[in-house]
């Protein structure tokens, strides 16, 4: 009896407060919009998604969210590394400083790490002026709203999630290994991708699908430092249903987007459970 | 240890610059008396009287605290009674969709999980005219949901990493599954749960996305009147309001890591 009581409120809570909402969703992406309370019609077609594929618009703007996220996935990982790396090496004081340091950004509030960047990135901001005054250039260059600006904010929000399970990779390897292939002769990168690089690979794999599942749909940083041109999908949804109001196009925005997740998703569920597997 | 490679510190150094850098200048600048917040024009500490007497944002942050609270407090008891199902009960009917629908809020892109919510609503709004207005109640149970997957994985790995023989030496002295749970099960996770807790009051006062998808005119929580502030560009009062939080979780993360390093 109490057993099926824990077992039945979180599960009934998540059936209609996370399932529910889905099979709404896919519901309302074969609707087609109409005026009035609720936006939308009681019909069913495949308009909708027959329109995303044939507007060139939309399979542009999935595309490049994709390649942000992915240019940004790389970037995390080709800093995340060294520095996980680094901790991992450290003493074991430092070490526990070092990766509180890492944790504590999490604490402070996301919107208000991305506002950060719009004071130093401004035209008259922080980095401007001090490229100025050191001469290097005597007019400022236009950093906001670029795609630049984009990477910055998404390599400097997602930074700690690649990090903290390469940290865990690399902090349960045996360094001896490492020793022992340089003293049988192997050079520093042959051991480095022998030995170090697939004993990283479980964290590697977590850290990338980490950093690259939420930058796909991220609204508040192309917002507020990408330009008008730099468009991803999660800000195309959110003027599609807010802008518009044209919610069942901003659902089959939804499904789509959920679908190009289905497999990474799955891969980090499979990943998450052979780590508490292994845990055990 | 042996020393660090020269390469690595340096990394190191550029890494821990890249993420604090940007938080030590909105400190410094929210001390800026001009009212162009990058241009400096003296010492002043005007832009924190300005946020006390701005209602607005005293509203903003009230409201936000109390969802906070409420989703927080909610998401540890469903999430720890979830932790406990998924460690304890090994085989149930319908567990793969159970441990599914526990993780997947987590990655869940924030547009998805607003949007879907929202539809929710709306459609039993429709059916059984609840909920009749959006705001505070809708937020509520959106950041409940996403926040009690995250207290759910800390409570389960917590109760992995300990040996059930406790519980089952009371099972065996004739204790009610029930009392064994109580007195023994939740007083050992309890550090699990205060973090879940705190996790999950963090995650509500972060969320922008899901907050403005649910909730209804004239309810603004705090990050989306800031949202609405800063779309507009940098803003004096905001790097004011930004320095309280910096300084304020700074403070509570170094206290809570120095009183942890003490005890052990």
């Amino acid at each position: 009896m109490w057993k099926k009581a824990i077992i039945a409120a979180p599960y009934l809570w998540l059936l209609l407060f996370f399932l529910t909402p889905f099979a709404i969703v896919l519901k309302i992406s074969l609707a087609d919009p109409v005026f009035g309370l609720p936006p939308y019609s009681q019909s069913a077609s495949l308009d909708n998604f027959a329109f995303l594929f044939s507007d060139k618009l939309y399979a542009l703007t999935y595309l490049r969210s994709v390649f942000m996220a992915a240019c940004a996935t790389i970037l995390c990982l080709a800093v995340g590394f060294p520095m996980a790396y680094g901790i991992a090496r450290s003493k074991s004081g430092t070490r526990n400083l070092l990766l509180l340091l890492i944790i504590l950004p999490f604490w402070i509030s996301f919107l208000l790490r991305v506002y950060a960047w719009m004071g130093l990135m401004n035209s008259y901001g922080t980095i401007n002026t001090l490229l100025m005054w050191l001469g290097i250039t005597d007019q400022p260059i236009q950093l906001m709203y670029t795609d630049f600006a984009v990477f910055v904010g998404l390599v400097y929000s997602y930074l700690p999630f690649m990090i903290l399970p390469l940290y865990a990779s690399l902090e349960r390897m045996d360094h001896d290994l490492v020793e022992a292939a340089q003293d049988l002769g192997a050079s520093r990168a042959r051991a480095f991708w022998d030995v170090t690089w697939p004993l990283a690979r479980p964290g590697v794999i977590a850290g990338c699908l980490l950093v690259f599942i939420p930058a796909i749909g991220e609204y508040v940083i192309p917002y507020l430092l990408g330009g008008p041109e730099s468009l991803m999908i999660g800000r195309v949804l959110f003027d599609e249903f807010f802008a518009n109001r044209d919610w069942p196009l901003a659902s089959a925005v939804a499904v789509i987007l959920l679908l190009l997740l289905v497999v990474p998703i799955a891969l980090l569920q499979r990943y998450q459970a052979r780590e508490q597997e292994s845990a055990t | 240890m042996k020393e660090q490679s020269r390469f690595i510190t340096s990394v190191l150094a550029f890494g821990y610059a890249f993420l604090y850098i940007p938080l030590v200048l909105v400190v410094v600048y929210s001390f800026n008396d001009s009212q162009i917040a990058t241009v400096w024009g003296g010492f002043s500490t005007r832009w924190y009287g300005e946020l006390l007497r701005n209602d607005q944002i005293l509203d903003a942050a009230f409201l936000s605290l109390r969802i906070a609270v409420t989703s927080a407090t909610i998401a540890t008891i469903l999430g720890t009674m979830a932790g406990l199902a998924l460690a304890r009960f090994r085989r149930f009917k319908g567990r793969t969709l159970f441990s599914g629908l526990i993780t997947s809020p987590m990655v869940m892109p924030e547009v998805i999980t607003g949007l879907s919510l929202l539809l929710l609503f709306v459609a039993l709004q429709q059916l059984i005219g609840w909920p009749g207005q959006r705001g505070f109640g809708t937020i509520t149970i959106a950041h409940t949901t996403f926040a009690m997957a995250y207290v759910a994985i800390i409570v389960q790995s917590r109760l992995m990493s300990m040996d059930e023989s406790l519980e089952e030496a009371a099972m065996d002295l004739g204790g009610h599954p029930l009392r064994v749970v109580f007195d023994i099960t939740l007083p050992l996770i309890a550090p699990a749960m205060l973090a879940g807790w705190l996790l999950a009051f963090t995650l509500s006062l972060d969320d922008l996305v899901i907050a403005s998808f649910v909730s209804g005119p004239g309810s603004n929580t705090l990050p989306m009147y800031i949202f609405s502030k800063v779309k507009l560009g940098v803003s004096p009062d905001i790097n004011a309001l930004a320095t309280l939080i910096i300084v304020f979780v700074s403070v509570g993360v170094l206290l809570a890591w120095l009183v942890t390093r003490r005890r052990n």
